[in-house]
């Protein structure tokens, strides 16, 4: 048993029903009790979603426990295969469910008799692995059943398109930005002359899933979901996949040149070059590249971070943030410990310390400890800004309804680069503001708010000091207090009166 | 006509969506303020507690999990010693004077000992360990408050009143909030002690407080109380009143377990049933009420502008909370036409004299009986609705967007949850809610967007 208050990742059945309700015309159907199915208020409400979520509950109550669910089970797949012809049904369990050890494979063989609907169960333990774990092997799953249906049926070939085409592989329901991500990337390829073959799971049809051989190769924007995908499909069809993902100009570029790369490898003549795109893109399309050179910028220059997110994200991040900004990342971290290898490997030599956790409260001693000027994490370490007063912008999911904004907010390709940049822009206090805190002045009257994480009371502000904190502005104010108290108390002085202020940042600045 | 007089109870397949009762915790905690809420289930259940609710955990938090994890399940760690270290760590960290143990399905398919376990543990870290088994086996949503209520009620002190030998005066032991609440104009009280039950915000209960102050009816004492030490003595004098409609546990613990009576009467929810509850409590204690049509004409008289908007339309409860008869039966008398009453489980007992209120307002407004479905089918409910097309569906979260979209004004159901609903005073408030969805579209009336749907996909 572990006490717990908050989960970076949610439970592998979430990962299950995202995958499946990304599809078109796939249902669901959950065996959980009342009140399992939440799935369905996330997606309704946190993506606006005008259709009703395709997922089911088969209760499992007091009767269930005592008797097992003898015909219930099957009795609602063949009744949402009558009610609503989906293509697929997925049956899935959710942790508690699990326990029961009912034979699910069973149900699921039985109901695909009398359903016209082809009828899975998810393949997942449920307490082994997480969401993003469960939906990369959900889609797997998916994927595999029906190319091995097409080739028993024997439609199934690797016929090339006679353009070059690729699939994009994990934009999925409730995916941090992916609606964005993948109107960018769709894009980026029609730039260069790249057909689509298909996006799956997110708008993509199982009865098309056949045609997945005939691109080209591959691309999986997020080494969380799609991975496992891409990697089947490469052993069964030798079809090459990139997993480097197109966030900031570098990365974008490299992406690029690999999609160069197996373009070229299909084409015996009238090879492709990419690199005056990647020039004109980077040079005067994006406005990141300028932004890098802009004198803003350069007030960026080595103020520390801290980086925390899903392992696609923090990675890329961080290395935006080192190489096209000239920031410091004092920490870049990851809650998918499952992919520590990789995560640990991307972020060398971009950052001071890598941390990986599951644990909210660790990232937030870190952060506490190395007290950054700004934040690039989830809501979680949005909420440990704000106690800590250090501003934090938001890179990765878990998701928030503040992640599905109406506008366009791509963080992949050049567009992404502007938006990226942007944010990161607006985390700091900069320019005028950082010249005012030099010179501790300010304009706001308002009392001191004492809510700081410094609960120490060995230490008393006089009269005179207490104004002149008064007078720096509130969003600084909160730094100015702790570095003061511990200069102060590093010193041994137990009153603080404006001349250990003044010495205290000459202390720092020294 | 004959369909005035009849009460019908359908029952459906049980497909429905609703909330898991842990979800309780969510307002109980804010509730009983010396108290933590230690929910003992998998990451499925923390994950709707942070996320599906939006209660999300972050500073200093007072209920957490205890996450259960493959050891767990498969027996090989000890329960008792994993549950005790859980709660020495919050009795360092916390130091609450209760500590309510939430079973969840899990518990109940494992079969943890959640009752046997306590008491041990209780003695061993020297805080009150209470287990109420809030799971979506047995129930849903709301009930998950009648489970912790109905445990509590063990916890409640026992009332016991006897003449002083010294002074000959009646000496009695009631509830701190009651000693609290004494004032000199209102000293002895001419009638048996009452206990309120139903966890209400507390200036919720200073308002039902001052209505039955009016008619001289002083309230000794409420389950749950603001805090645990503070809990009302029970005891076979106690008389004992509901304020939730969903709280038929609690009501028949208090009566079997304490020898509490009843006052079975319609939910202090809206102006009617609020003056319908005062008049039952008035009538139990032989008391004839004061200026109380008075003062629900004077509700009304309030309301009026929210009437006008309100009349002859039409409503869709598709059941959630189990508030759904209390609320329909206001709406009614508000002029409303109340399609179908979905609830996820109905009692019939402890709701009888809100039902009967239901079939006389009916009555008094010339509509037939709705229909009152109970477990009702989302898909059945869904189609029902598209043939009746009404003016406004009471729905859970997961049903309202997509309802929305295709033209069905919605309003959530656990809005009437959170919000403030009980007595007089708030009745502008439910219809605030009712309302806003009307009062939205009568501004975006003239833009035509009533359909947001792809041919398609309708």
């Amino acid at each position: 048993m572990k006490l717990a208050y908050w989960m970076y990742a949610g439970p592998a059945h979430i990962g299950t029903l995202r995958v499946a309700s990304s599809f078109k015309n796939v249902h669901a159907i959950m065996h959980a009790p009342l009140g399992d199915d939440y799935f369905n208020v996330m997606r309704s409400m946190l993506e606006r979603e005008r259709d009703f979520t395709p997922v089911t509950a088969s209760i499992v109550d007091r009767h269930v426990l005592a008797r097992g669910s003898q015909e219930k089970v099957i009795d609602n797949i063949t009744r949402k295969d009558k009610e609503q012809r989906p293509d697929l049904i997925v049956l899935t369990p959710t942790c508690t469910s699990s326990i029961l050890q009912e034979d699910l494979q069973n149900f699921v063989a039985r109901a695909s008799i009398s359903s016209d609907s082809d009828v899975i169960l998810a393949d997942v333990n449920h307490y082994r692995v997480n969401e993003l774990q469960a939906a990369d092997r959900t889609l797997e799953q998916i994927v595999r059943y029906f190319l091995n249906k097409a080739r028993r049926q024997g439609v199934l070939t690797r016929s090339l398109t006679d353009t070059p085409s690729a699939n994009i592989i994990g934009i999925f329901t409730l995916g941090f930005h992916n609606q964005h991500d993948c109107r960018e990337l769709k894009r980026l390829l029609q730039d260069l002359g790249i057909k689509v073959n298909q996006v799956i799971p997110e708008g993509g049809s199982v009865e098309h899933l056949q045609d997945l051989p005939k691109a080209w190769f591959n691309i999986v924007p997020y080494r969380e979901v799609g991975l496992m995908t891409a990697k089947y499909l490469e052993r069964e069809f030798g079809m090459p996949y990139l997993s480097t993902t197109p966030m900031g100009i570098v990365d974008t570029a490299e992406f690029i040149r690999q999609m160069e790369k197996y373009v070229n490898s299909f084409l015996s003549k009238e090879k492709v070059n990419y690199e005056s795109y990647i020039n004109y893109q980077t040079q005067f399309v994006s406005q990141a590249a300028w932004f890098s050179r802009s004198i803003d910028c350069q007030n960026l220059t080595g103020k520390k971070v801290v980086v925390f997110g899903d392992a696609t994200h923090a990675a890329s991040i961080t290395k935006i943030l080192v190489r096209e900004m000239g920031i410091h990342v004092g920490c870049a971290g990851t809650y998918c410990k499952h992919d520590a290898e990789w995560f640990n490997e991307q972020v060398q030599g971009f950052c001071d310390e890598a941390l990986i956790t599951e644990d909210h409260t660790e990232v937030a001693d870190t952060i506490a400890r190395i007290e950054p000027s700004a934040i690039f994490g989830t809501q979680m370490e949005r909420h440990i800004g704000k106690r800590l007063e250090i501003p934090c912008g938001v890179i990765s999911s878990p998701v928030h309804i503040q992640n599905f904004p109406l506008g366009y907010r791509p963080f992949l390709g050049y567009e992404g680069t502007n938006q990226i940049a942007d944010s990161v822009y607006n985390s700091f206090t900069l320019g005028m503001e950082d010249h005012l805190l030099d010179i501790f002045g300010g304009h706001d009257t308002k009392e001191v708010i004492t809510k700081s994480l410094s609960t120490e009371t060995d230490l008393t502000w006089n009269p005179e000091s207490q104004r002149e904190l008064n007078k720096i502005p509130g969003f600084v104010r909160g730094k100015i207090k702790r570095n003061t108290e511990k200069f102060a108390r590093q010193e041994g002085i137990t009153t603080i009166t404006v001349d250990v202020m003044y010495a205290a940042k000459e202390a720092l600045s020294t | 006509m004959n369909t005035f007089e009849i009460l019908t109870f359908e029952c459906e397949t049980g497909n429905y969506h609703t909330f898991c009762p842990i979800s309780c915790v969510a307002w109980l905690y804010q509730k009983i303020e010396d108290s933590f809420f230690l929910v003992i289930g998998t990451k499925t259940c923390g994950y709707f507690l942070q996320n599906a609710l939006g209660v999300m955990i972050f500073a200093e938090p007072r209920y957490a999990m205890a996450e259960l994890e493959e050891g767990d399940i498969s027996a090989q760690l000890n329960d008792h010693e994993e549950l005790k270290r859980l709660c020495l760590h919050i009795k360092k960290d916390r130091n609450p004077s209760v500590i309510v143990w939430i079973g969840t399905c899990t518990t109940e398919i494992i079969k943890m000992d959640l009752e046997g376990i306590a008491p041990k543990v209780e003695t061993e870290i020297g805080i009150p360990i209470v287990v109420a088994r809030a799971n979506g086996l047995d129930y849903a949503f709301t009930q998950g408050e009648d489970t912790v209520l109905a445990a509590i009620t063990h916890r409640c002190p026992e009332y016991k009143s006897w003449v002083d030998e010294e002074d000959g005066t009646e000496k009695k032991v009631l509830s701190v909030y009651s000693e609290r609440n004494r004032d000199e104009t209102f000293k002895s009280p001419n009638h048996p002690p009452l206990v309120l039950f139903g966890s209400v915000p507390s200036t919720v209960a200073s308002q039902l407080d001052s209505e039955l102050k009016r008619q001289s009816i002083r309230v000794s004492g409420w389950l749950p109380a603001q805090r645990y030490t503070e809990l009302p003595s029970l005891g076979e004098e106690v008389y004992v009143c509901g304020v939730n409609p969903f709280l038929s546990r609690t009501a028949t613990t208090l009566m079997r377990r304490r020898k509490c009576k009843l006052i079975g009467a319609p939910f202090p929810i809206g102006p009617d049933g609020t003056r319908a509850w005062i008049e039952k409590i008035c009538s139990v204690f032989g008391i004839k009420p004061q200026g109380l049509e008075e003062r629900e004409t004077q509700i009304w008289n309030n309301l009026k502008d929210y009437l006008d908007l309100l009349r002859g339309k039409s409503v869709f409860f598709m059941g959630d909370n189990l508030l759904e008869v209390s609320l329909a039966r206001f709406l009614i008398r508000c002029g409303m036409i109340v399609y179908e009453i979905g609830i996820p489980y109905m009692d019939k007992r402890y709701q009888a004299a809100e039902l009967s209120l239901l079939q006389d307002t009916c009555k008094k407004m010339h509509i037939p009986m709705p229909r009152i479905v109970e477990k009702p089918d989302n898909y059945n409910q869904i189609q029902r609705m598209r043939e009746l097309q009404p003016d406004l569906a009471i729905t859970g979260m997961a049903h309202a967007n997509p309802l929305e979209a295709r033209g069905i004004n919605t309003k959530w159901s656990v809005e009437f949850t959170f919000a403030q609903i009980h007595g007089f005073t708030n009745a502008k408030d439910v219809l605030e809610l009712v309302t806003r969805p009307l009062r939205r579209n009568n501004s975006l009336e003239h833009l035509g967007w009533t359909n947001l749907l792809q041919p398609t996909i309708i």
